[in-house]
């Protein structure tokens, strides 16, 4: 199938940026990023720059792809990464619009690469359990009920491939503090250190420029992996226990 | 690039106290939306509770009587200025908050643009701020018609059943102003977008408040959309029924 | 060159105990004096900087990623492994070191495997603490399910994210020290050399990844955590941007390869779908728990399957070729990895493959579907359940376990797994060989310590399931933290390094001088389609199946396209930006250069063993034909110089405590 994309490019960060248009040449069992590799292939072909896109697993675990597809970040199947959309959803003819994604948080590196640390610097503010290697007690010492693992690992299963600011109207990354907070403040062993972990997360994020929540929930349609914002209200409980209740520093 | 040092945001913990920190927190400002607006929720309830004495067949003195009640009594007095309070702190941290969120996207927007949501509107949640915005127009010329003149003692006395003296005759202001078709258009139009801002606004508020249950939140839902559409409903029969009915 | 192992002596039980308590410690006063770079943030670097860093050292961690939980460990699935013996059904870490080293073929050094069975308990222990949410029982104990090559139930598992919640706890803990300043972590930063001073290692150039800039790093020693090479073949289950170079760039610097040709062909992948793929798609081997292998026995169901006229659902019973059942009965579905691939070449071999292109065997679900919808509905009180009911319970079961996985081959092929069987195929997956490292996990090069994927000690000739994960996050958490202060204990007077010193300059402007020749070359082909070709050329001749005839054409074609290379590929942009090609660009000429010694490891090595299947050494009924006379010993290489031929040294494996078998699985 033929297509035209087109797609932003972007020199460098400084760069003004802007949309370029091209022509490829697809079949339906390709991936998105294979169709985009063939791009790549055809413009190095050329002489000219291909496409700088990150990508890594090619399997929908990494997290890595970062593209806004027609207006939705991965792209217009649901609970699929960027890597895991496949061409047979598209027609012979379409155009196809491919950005990066936009937030203040995640400035643009080149194309369509963007910057996205403040979720580390987010985690490494409090989203850990402190325990040092060594001193953990026998695994079976402290049992979980099931229900309540298996709402951690679904918060857990955030790959923090910043969808869910890029998909929201203000760029809020609550979906992501929030399920941080719920996968380890649902866990009896993250429990101890919930207050700290809800005020110190709350205060990194502000403070790296995320917009903030208006339960939109634009954040969990665009999940890749489906985290519902029932942890967003979660963390606001939380975070109301922590200010309000316990005599940590807010 | 020394990810931990050089690229961290610095933060400073500011000298105010722990109570503005919290509330001038990203979270906390979303709270104080969700308590103003829960509160202008509960108003909504008494104010059409009163104006639907609009529609008994008495001339309007039912409703003179509640008005001058509302405009005398201490304890309601009392109660108007926190309402008038949430008014605007609840538009002032609306517009603060709306104009983060823009400049939260950076300095380039979306070519394309295509929001979804679950349980909610997309098309409501994202117009949050014009919604407003027009609500507060409203507000302005609504208050100015009626509160206002109330306020300046300009309207014209009445005797009515049940009082000794006489009373400021607003139903017949209310009753000028509903004959004018341009202004009932206006005000069920208005009620239109105050039922939109509430279908997102009412669950929205609790969502904030951090109840989000499995078992409860599907009933939210459903009253907040009943909501949304019976109250603001109610209010525009009335400029309707005074424009063909009276 | 004599190798040594430095094996603590003792009885095999006892070597790590008196290891720990005999040692040499590094004192606190002094740990805050000694930096230690780590290359790799997967389970094996993260956890290694973590816990080097609550130690107090100081430490410097090193990815090519945007962040450190991007490491392809991410994106392992099945499992981990841990003699608890929680099932209660025999299982001890004397069984689980005796089945780690007969699944790797007797290859693997006793003494490592060991340590490795008896930390895998507490790993365990340090992931639940760590909120890493495994399954659980209804109890809220942890639960466990069975993997490949084993009898026992001793895999804890995350649904089919283990990888993924391994590794988040690994970044946490890591993220923890670089909050607390003990970690200084540079993101977008790919080592290219390792610099040695007075023949220790240390210190490190690499490049910004986002301003192209090269920068130097010293410290008292150099962890390599980078992970396996099996992109080599162009397509595997690796990520796209896995790579060989910082273990390469330290093979050039003198360190020795070991065993590069055992490679993991993994049984149960997304066959190849057409010439532009790049990637290929692991499903779990978990799934073997309940899937059952098959192909058509007719050649003329074979035929009608291939053209569209026939779908497997229709197939009976009776025609169906339940081959590994048949050839194992008593491991069946759960034989090792290196042995389904085979089989499952064979039956291709022989004309039964099921896809178009003839390279494919089913993975069925149906029977499992069946007996769990049937145990469901007993267990809900239903005595008559008509058929739908069955499957739609059973359905729900399998979705219960292996949902991530069935929407994941969904959304690549379309076909809907609960419905009609999957199609698998082998792929490249893991590679056990890696960079000779004695028992401290210390190279032949002082101070330079190789873990996890990329080094070579564990598995031998082919890994068990869910092994690489405890493997990662042993050599991370309870391995080097000990064995690296045997090393630094002797540094605690060396001041810190300074990287002005001339070692340094060197080794930058080496590095410089090489991305320059990339760029300079203005070919015409590009990187793609030289790693394309190289990998063709590795599938072909040095995969499931080699033979002496196809390795010696293979050597010399990797030469020519090496050569070719370096004369004709094309580079765009500059070095002094952020450049994927120029990234691409080095990681291949490296590959070119590990693949000629893979080919050359697998010419030398005449015998079959584990992943490495030599044609002419085979039983008459196609197993693998092992020679321990001759080759018991680890092949560790030296190639500091590509215009020579490369220089074999042996370090012989010694095996006191087990019988050297025949593996069978039968």
């Amino acid at each position: 199938m033929k297509l035209t994309l087109k797609i932003w490019r972007q020199k460098s960060p400084a760069d003004k940026g802007g949309f370029q248009t091209y022509q490829v040449e697809a079949n339906e069992h390709m991936s998105f990023l294979e169709m985009l590799d063939v791009l790549n292939e055809e413009l190095v072909r050329r002489k000219e720059e291909p496409v700088a896109f990150e990508h890594d697993c090619r399997e929908g675990i990494c997290g890595t792809c970062s593209m806004v597809i027609d207006g939705q970040p991965h792209g217009p199947q649901a609970a699929t990464t960027a890597c895991q959309l496949h061409m047979r959803h598209y027609r012979e003819g379409e155009t196809i619009v491919i950005e990066p994604f936009r937030a203040r948080a995640f400035p643009v590196i080149k194309d369509l690469v963007v910057d996205r640390s403040a979720f580390d610097r987010i985690i490494q503010a409090g989203g850990y359990i402190s325990v040092n290697t060594g001193q953990a007690p026998d695994g079976n010492s402290l049992p979980v009920e099931k229900d309540k693992a298996s709402l951690a690992f679904e918060a857990a299963a955030c790959i923090g491939c910043g969808a869910c600011v890029a998909a929201c109207p203000n760029a809020s990354a609550m979906l992501f503090v929030s399920a941080k907070v719920s996968h380890l403040g649902l866990l009896p062993q993250g429990e101890v250190e919930a207050d700290a972990r809800a005020l110190q997360m709350v205060r990194q994020m502000d403070a790296e420029g995320f917009g903030r929540c208006s339960n939109v929930t634009a954040c969990e349609a665009e999940c890749p992996k489906q985290i519902s914002v029932e942890n967003i209200a979660r963390l606001n409980r939380a975070y109301y226990r922590a200010a309000i209740q316990s005599d940590k520093v807010v | 690039m020394v990810n931990n040092l050089l690229l961290q945001a610095p933060i400073k913990l500011s000298t105010m106290s722990w109570f503005s920190r919290f509330l001038t927190s990203s979270i906390g400002q979303k709270l104080v939306m969700s308590l103003t607006g829960l509160f202008l929720i509960l108003f909504l309830i008494v104010h059409l509770a009163g104006n639907l004495q609009l529609l008994y067949q008495d001339g309007g003195a039912a409703f003179n009587l509640y008005a001058r009640f509302m405009t005398t009594n201490p304890l309601i007095k009392t109660t108007s200025y926190l309402l008038y309070f949430f008014i605007l702190l609840h538009t002032w941290q609306g517009l603060l908050l709306w104009r983060m969120n823009r400049s939260a996207r950076g300095r380039q927007d979306y070519a394309v643009k295509r929001t979804k949501a679950v349980g909610t509107s997309a098309v409501l949640s994202t117009r949050m701020g014009w919604l407003g915005i027009v609500i507060f127009v409203f507000l302005v010329i609504h208050l100015y018609q009626f509160w206002l003149q109330m306020k300046l003692g300009v309207l014209p006395q009445v005797d009515v059943p049940g009082s000794d003296e006489p009373v400021d005759d607003l139903y017949t202001a209310v009753y000028n102003v509903y004959k004018n078709p341009a202004f009932v258009l206006f005000y069920v139009m208005a009620m239109v977008v105050v039922g939109l801002h509430l279908w997102h606004g009412f669950a929205s508020a609790f969502q904030t408040l951090g109840l989000n249950h499995r078992k409860y939140t599907p009933a939210i839902r459903f009253v907040g959309r009943a909501y949304a559409i019976l109250v603001p409903l109610l209010f525009a029969i009335i400029p309707i029924y005074f424009y063909f009915f009276l | 060159m004599k190798l040594n192992g430095k094996i603590p002596p003792g009885p095999l039980a006892d070597k790590w105990t008196r290891y720990k308590a005999e040692c040499a410690i590094v004192a606190p006063h002094n740990k805050r004096k000694l930096d230690i770079i780590v290359v790799g943030t997967g389970l094996a670097g993260a956890s290694a900087a973590a816990s080097l860093a609550e130690l107090g050292y100081n430490v410097k961690a090193f990815t090519f990623h945007d962040s450190p939980r991007r490491a392809h460990s991410i994106a392992a699935q099945g499992g981990i492994n841990a003699a608890k013996n929680y099932a209660n059904d025999g299982d001890s870490v004397y069984r689980l070191f005796y089945d780690t080293i007969k699944g790797g073929d007797y290859r693997a050094r006793e003494a490592n495997v060991h340590r490795l069975a008896e930390v895998s308990v507490d790993i365990i222990d340090q992931c639940v603490a760590q909120g890493v949410p495994f399954a659980r029982e209804y109890g809220g104990l942890l639960e466990t399910r069975s993997f490949g090559g084993v009898q026992v139930s001793r895999t804890f598992y995350a649904r089919g994210q283990t990888g993924q919640q391994l590794l988040i706890g690994a970044y946490q803990a890591l993220s923890r020290q670089i909050h607390y300043g003990r970690v200084e972590m540079y993101n977008r930063h790919e080592m290219l050399d390792v610099v040695l001073i007075d023949g220790k290692a240390r210190g490190i150039i690499a490049r910004n990844l986002v301003t192209g800039k090269l920068e130097r790093f010293g410290a008292h020693a150099v962890v390599l955590a980078t992970g396996g090479y099996g992109n080599v073949f162009y397509l595997s289950t690796n990520a796209m941007n896995c790579n060989v170079t910082a273990a390469w760039r330290a093979v050039r610097k003198g360190a020795l390869m070991a065993n590069p040709c055992y490679t993991q062909i993994h049984p149960t992948c997304i066959p190849v779908s057409g010439d532009y793929q790049s990637k290929l798609t692991l499903m779990s081997e978990s799934l073997r728990n309940d899937g059952r292998v098959w192909v058509p026995r007719l050649t003329e169901d074979v035929m009608a399957i291939r053209e569209g006229r026939k779908k497997p659902t229709e197939i009976p019973e009776q025609d169906r070729d339940y081959y590994l059942e048949r050839r194992y009965p008593a491991f069946g579905n759960l034989v090792p990895r290196d042995v389904a691939s085979r089989a499952a070449k064979v039956a291709c071999d022989e004309g039964h493959g099921v896809s178009r292109s003839g390279l494919a065997v089913y993975l069925d679900f149906a029977s499992a579907i069946e007996r769990y919808g049937r145990s469901k509905a007993h267990a809900m009180g239903l005595d008559q359940p008509d058929r739908e009911t069955i499957t739609r319970l059973g359905e729900a079961v399998v979705n219960e376990k292996y949902g991530n996985l069935f929407e994941m081959y969904e959304k690549i092929t379309g076909d809907n797994p609960y419905k009609t069987p999957m199609m698998i195929f082998p792929a490249v997956h893991y590679t056990m060989g890696g960079l000779w490292v004695d028992y401290n996990l210390e190279t032949n090069i002082p101070g330079l310590f190789a873990l996890g994927e990329a080094n070579f000690s564990d598995h031998g000739a082919n890994r068990l399931g869910a092994s690489a994960l405890m493997q990662g996050l042993a050599d991370g958490y309870f391995v080097l933290p000990y064995t690296i202060g045997t090393f630094l204990a002797g540094e605690i007077k060396s001041p810190s390094i300074d990287t002005s010193r001339e070692e340094f300059r060197q080794a930058e402007s080496e590095v410089q001088e090489r991305i320059d020749r990339l760029l300079n070359i203005r070919g015409s082909q590009s990187v793609e389609s030289f790693h394309r070709r190289l990998g063709l050329a590795m599938w072909d001749y040095c995969g499931m199946a080699r033979h002496a005839d196809g390795l010696a054409k293979a050597r010399t074609i990797i030469r020519e396209l090496r050569e070719e290379f370096y004369r004709d590929v094309f580079v765009p942009g500059t070095a002094q930006e952020y450049n994927p090609e120029l990234e691409k660009a080095q990681r291949v000429a490296d590959f070119l250069e590990l693949g000629e010694l893979m080919v050359v490891d697998a010419l030398q090595r005449k015998e079959s063993c584990g992943g490495h299947f030599r044609e002419e050494y085979q039983t008459p009924d196609g197993e693998a034909l092992r020679n321990d006379q001759d080759f018991t010993y680890v092949a560790a290489w030296e190639w500091t110089n590509t215009d020579i031929e490369p220089v074999l040294h042996k370090e012989d494996l010694v095996f006191e405590n087990v019988e050297l078998k025949t593996r069978s699985y039968a």
